[in-house]
């Protein structure tokens, strides 16, 4: 009885915990149907009484969010290459023995220890150098690897055998067909994380396009996101509208893919 | 593991190292050089008109109301945001630690999914929340007799409230690392205390807290260096105002690199805050070895 009691109060302590965490989500999505007038309105409605589609119609047909967009999904493209370099890299450092792999790779992991608020003036300054400034590529290539996704990769390739490679290389198997056609697939669990955390990242980057982008036309959605929300800082219920369409897809995507992120998180080794 | 060819680990290691090389590893060095000048938007075009300045740099800075500003609160989020997280994510991780049902994983989502969200969206959806006038959460408090709050309206509730925004939005990632780490007690220990007839309180109180106290020494290096590198939400939602109340170390080096163009002065902020990560890193590792002792 006693037990029933507290398993009663803690679903209750989660569900009201649950909901409080919530409300920013669900006030963005309902606000963001609302006309200005009635997002504003005090006391606020909380289902929409007028519901209207404006904002939407408004930021992708005059303000510029299907270039965004756009611009967004390149990056996101371009993330994947990243990825397949991390994947490379982690190869490399799991599978070879060369002169000084150890310290090679102690440094690929103190660049961890960088982030990019850190290094953000210097980078601009290699990247005016480059004539790369206000260009996609000066976008993209600044975030393109990431040394923790290279050791968690190594991590997971450490565990494949190695007869399974050298028998391969005795059947005259060419060391990039090796990669391709038995380490990728063999690696399908720890990837299928790192595409998901790399698209997410992709999706959310801000700080290296809102550097190096001078031009709207190479924003992304966050940098777009940002500088509506400063042009039209009381059109509330249209930056809601901003916000839902950058935090929707995301929200969608992990619904079903959640169960392999938690698990991923749980083998990562962190305890 | 013999090789055709000794030059093959490296054609797959080579794309990777040579990004690292040139966005990760030479930009400290160039940090290093240009914060000893006066770089700046003429100097950036001509290198001529590049001076070096020694140490001057950095005797500004820390003579700068406003650098000085952004560590005081970078200092004030450490003191209040840390042990915030630290009691957030642990009640949320030893309440969904309860029970396995389906419930209970579904609650793990809700709880997770801040911390996936994008963090610019957050703040523009969070400034309406925290508007004075029109805000939801001025409205419940209204709606309970109280008085409006000045949410980023004040120097220092404008630092609650962005403290408040960055715990929502970490609970979900350390709740997991908590999480992992109450899995990964052993059931004797519990047994055992049974058996000496210990209560729930003394439980938790003996076995499952000091059990926690990696994961929690973790929480706290990685939710320190988060607050060092705190941007996206001043940046968004306040500007590092009102009266610099909420300025960063991150906001303060973008600002003066590009808004003002003081590459070099800003090289030498960036430098500062590097060297205080790299710190609190040292600290985390010397903890870790001392730890597997």
């Amino acid at each position: 009885m006693k037990q029933k009691l507290e398993k009663w109060i803690i679903t209750f302590v989660l569900v009201v915990g649950g909901f409080l965490v919530s409300i920013p989500f669900f006030w963005m999505v309902l606000s963001s149907f609302k006309p200005e007038r009635e997002a504003r309105a005090m006391p606020p409605t909380l289902w929409p009484e007028n519901f209207t589609f404006e904002h939407y119609l408004n930021l992708f047909q005059n303000l510029n969010f299907g270039t965004y967009f756009t611009n967004t999904l390149i990056i996101v493209l371009f993330s994947m290459l990243g990825l397949l370099f991390n994947t490379m890299a982690g190869y490399g450092f799991a599978k070879f023995q060369f002169r000084g792999k150890e310290v090679v790779f102690i440094g690929v992991l103190a660049t961890m220890m960088i982030p990019a608020q850190v290094s953000m003036i210097p980078v601009y300054l290699i990247l005016n150098q480059m004539s790369l400034t206000n260009t996609m590529s000066g976008i993209i290539l600044p975030g393109l690897i990431a040394a923790f996704n290279i050791f968690l990769i190594r991590q997971f390739m450490a565990t494949i055998p190695n007869d399974l490679i050298e028998s391969a290389r005795i059947d005259g198997a060419k060391e990039f067909r090796i990669f391709f056609q038995i380490i990728l697939p063999l690696s399908k669990p720890v990837l299928a994380v790192q595409v998901i955390l790399t698209f997410v990242g992709a999706w959310n980057s801000f700080l290296w396009p809102l550097i190096v982008a001078n031009d709207q036309g190479l924003y992304t959605l966050s940098v777009g996101l940002a500088l509506l929300q400063g042009q039209n800082s009381s059109s509330f219920a249209l930056q809601m509208a901003g916000a839902t369409v950058m935090v929707i897809p995301v929200l969608i995507l992990f619904m079903f893919v959640q169960k392999y992120i938690v698990q991923g998180f749980n083998t990562t080794g962190i305890k | 593991m013999n090789h055709r060819n000794a030059w093959t680990p490296w054609l797959f290691i080579g794309p990777a190292i040579l990004l690292l090389l040139v966005f990760a590893v030479l930009p400290i060095f160039v940090s290093l050089v240009i914060s000893f000048t006066d770089i700046d938007l003429v100097g950036l075009g001509n290198w001529d008109a590049i001076e070096f300045i020694g140490l001057e740099n950095f005797i500004n800075l820390f003579q700068d109301p406003l650098f000085r500003q952004s560590l005081y609160n970078s200092l004030v989020y450490v003191v209040i945001g840390v042990p915030l997280v630290i009691v957030c994510s642990l009640s949320i991780a030893l309440l969904l630690n309860y029970a396995t049902s389906k419930l209970f994983t579904i609650f793990r989502v809700v709880y997770y999914v801040p911390s996936v969200t994008n963090i610019v969206a957050i703040a523009v959806v969070w400034g309406f929340l925290y508007n004075q006038d029109v805000g939801l959460f001025n409205f419940v408090l209204d709606f309970f007799g109280v008085d409006p709050v000045p949410w980023l309206e004040h120097p220092f509730i404008a630092k609650l409230s962005l403290i408040l925004l960055a715990v929502w939005k970490g609970l979900g990632i350390n709740m997991l690392i908590y999480l992992a780490a109450l899995q990964s007690i052993p059931n004797s220990y519990y047994e055992a205390a049974n058996i000496d007839g210990a209560n729930k309180l003394q439980k938790l109180r003996y076995i499952t807290i000091p059990s926690l106290s990696y994961a929690t020494f973790f929480v706290t290096v990685t939710t320190l260096i988060g607050w060092l590198q705190f941007f996206e939400e001043p940046f968004v939602m306040t500007g590092g105002g009102p009266l610099d109340g909420t300025m960063s170390m991150a906001l303060f080096i973008y600002q003066e690199g590009f808004q003002y163009n003081e590459f070099g002065y800003a090289a030498a902020a960036s430098l500062v805050l590097f060297v205080l990560i790299i710190v609190v890193t040292m600290i985390q590792f010397t903890f870790n070895k001392s730890e597997k002792n």
